[in-house]
């Protein structure tokens, strides 16, 4: 057996089946086995080279029904960069009205995705 | 008193009572009348920020608030009229609802039919029996969900969770988030009891540990909690003697199961089933009590939202149907039981006759995690009339398999159905 492959299990959370994917890393090369769809594939590479999650919270709203707008990213963020993410969106303040899809935030600490808002308020 | 007079009312606007009275409306219902305790439509997808739902319906990963914002929206463009703010008191067996608000006062509301949608409940400290003292900081896990993504305070710093249910994963990571220390998640189960995803994207993803067989032996704290006792359990549940563990915190949060709630039910008089607490319901989501519809987790929790939809749906259909008397209520309907491996299966009672027109899905909870192949089958106690391969089945994730119009011929010959889950060689 090759001595640079390396063998591992990661549970896919693309959609909440929850497959078992099975890896085998050769180098650059990410093999995928035992995936339920195509999505899986598209993970567990993701996984191996720069894992992402979708993030959502919360901001500051003045005028609102509640003290808080529900907000999430508009695609997977850099898992590394999900605190400092959740720290700049402490020091932001929205004014309501606000519509569900809204972007509260163009580009997130420069990483290119906005973040929405998930109701109106 | 004001009286006010509907086609259909649906009890509760969360995504069961919204889909239901969307349907009812698109299927000829004139007038359809949402009545909803909260200020705001939407129940408890409000609350549920993450994402996750509407993978199914809108093959995208939307948080909580949009996917309801969607069907608030759309309930709104087809004219469902809203009563919000208000609390129902009563119903009467004859479709008679009496309520109160603060613009009305007391009201009653004169239906055709009733849509009950009212979801279910988080068990609480008193039905899992926790001993020890009564120190402010033990909370649900919805009730911290509630104050953290819409209230905005804190229950805590420290944090310890009973229950690996899907809300107390998920309010492991949201408490992380806003800066408390999750100390630790029990669970008394020998697995998961919710989605492996959350066990990944939540737990694991923030080295949150997760300790299986154990649970909460005693609350330490007068004023407030102070630490939690641990101990480990054997397969039956009983204490392992020296495996306490004295854990420092000041809050805990139960995730220990969901129960339909079902005490406007149980007052008009509907037949609830022992094994799921809701209605036993047929295939058009029609309870035993004539002209009452039940939609949702009020029926059995689902653990998808999308499947909450779905259901809400067809019992919005099904009650549009009744009150033009389109509905079939005098076909002969055959009662499904369950089988081995199989907790409960919905619905409990099918009319064969409707597979003429449509398939039907039959959805059930297995008993245990089975982690090798298996057979999901629907028969007549004896012989296999319809069948499906699965690679596992767990609690966590219900099973659903569906009969179709070729089934009908053997159906007609079963006495009842029994729908069970039979291990398989690989």
């Amino acid at each position: 057996m090759d001595m640079n492959l390396q063998n591992q299990q990661i549970i896919c959370v693309a959609c909440p089946k929850g497959c078992r994917l099975n890896i085998q890393r050769d180098g650059d090369q990410v093999l995928v086995s035992n995936q339920g769809c195509k999505r899986g594939v598209e993970y567990a590479n993701g996984e191996m080279k720069d894992p992402r999650r979708m993030v959502a919270t919360t901001v500051r709203i003045q005028g609102g029904r509640h003290p808080l707008l529900p907000v999430y990213t508009a695609t997977p963020f850099p898992k590394a960069r999900i605190k400092d993410l959740l720290a700049s969106l402490r020091s932001v303040q929205v004014q309501a009205p606000v519509k569900e899809g809204q972007v509260i935030l163009e580009n997130a600490l420069d990483t290119g995705i906005p973040i929405l808002a998930s109701r109106d308020m | 008193m004001m009286i006010r007079k509907c086609d259909i009312a649906v009890i509760g606007s969360g995504p069961g009572g919204l889909a239901a009275a969307i349907a009812a409306k698109k299927n000829g219902a004139k007038q359809v009348l949402l009545i909803e305790r909260d200020r705001e439509p939407g129940g408890i997808l409000l609350q549920c920020i993450h994402n996750g739902f509407g993978v199914e319906i809108f093959k995208k990963d939307l948080p909580g608030p949009a996917y309801a914002q969607h069907f608030i929206n759309e309930a709104q463009e087809v004219g469902v009229n809203f009563l919000l703010d208000t609390m129902i008191l009563e119903i009467t067996k004859d479709k008679r609802i009496f309520a109160s608000n603060k613009t009305e006062g007391m009201l009653e509301i004169q239906a055709k039919a009733v849509i009950l949608a009212m979801g279910c409940r988080e068990r609480t400290r008193a039905q899992v029996r926790l001993p020890g003292a009564r120190p402010a900081g033990v909370y649900t896990a919805g009730t911290a969900q509630r104050w953290v993504n819409v209230e905005g305070f804190m229950p805590g710093k420290k944090i310890v969770i009973l229950g690996s249910g899907d809300i107390g994963m998920i309010m492991a990571r949201r408490l992380t988030f806003e800066g408390a220390k999750v100390e630790r998640v029990l669970e008394i189960m020998p697995y998961l009891s919710g989605l492996m995803r959350n066990y990944v994207q939540c737990l694991q993803d923030f080295d949150i540990p997760l300790q299986m067989q154990h649970t909460v032996k005693r609350i330490i704290g007068n004023e407030r909690v102070e630490a939690i006792e641990t101990v480990a359990v054997d397969n039956r549940w009983q204490e392992v003697p020296g495996s306490e563990e004295v854990i420092p915190c000041d809050t805990l949060l139960l995730s220990v199961g969901l129960v339909p709630e079902n005490e406007l039910s149980r007052q008009v008089g509907i037949h609830l089933d022992p094994l799921t607490a809701g209605p036993f319901v047929d295939n058009y989501f029609q309870t035993e009590t004539k002209g009452f519809f039940a939609a949702g987790n009020v029926v059995h929790v689902y653990d998808l939202v999308d499947w909450v939809t779905g259901a809400g749906l067809r019992a919005g259909e099904s009650a549009a149907l009744y009150t033009n008397n389109k509905l079939q209520m005098n076909n002969k309907k055959i009662a499904i039981q369950h089988g081995q491996n199989v907790h409960h299966v919905i619905p409990q009672f099918l009319d064969i006759d409707s597979l003429s027109a449509r398939e039907e899905q039959l959805q059930m909870r297995v008993t245990k995690p089975l982690e090798q192949p298996v057979k999901v089958q629907v028969t007549d106690g004896k012989e296999v009339i319809a069948s499906k391969a699965l690679p596992y089945a767990r609690p966590g994730e219900m099973v659903t398999i569906s009969l179709k119009d070729k089934h009908i011929d053997l159906l007609k010959k079963a006495e009842q159905l029994v729908v069970q889950i039979a291990e398989r060689e690989e």
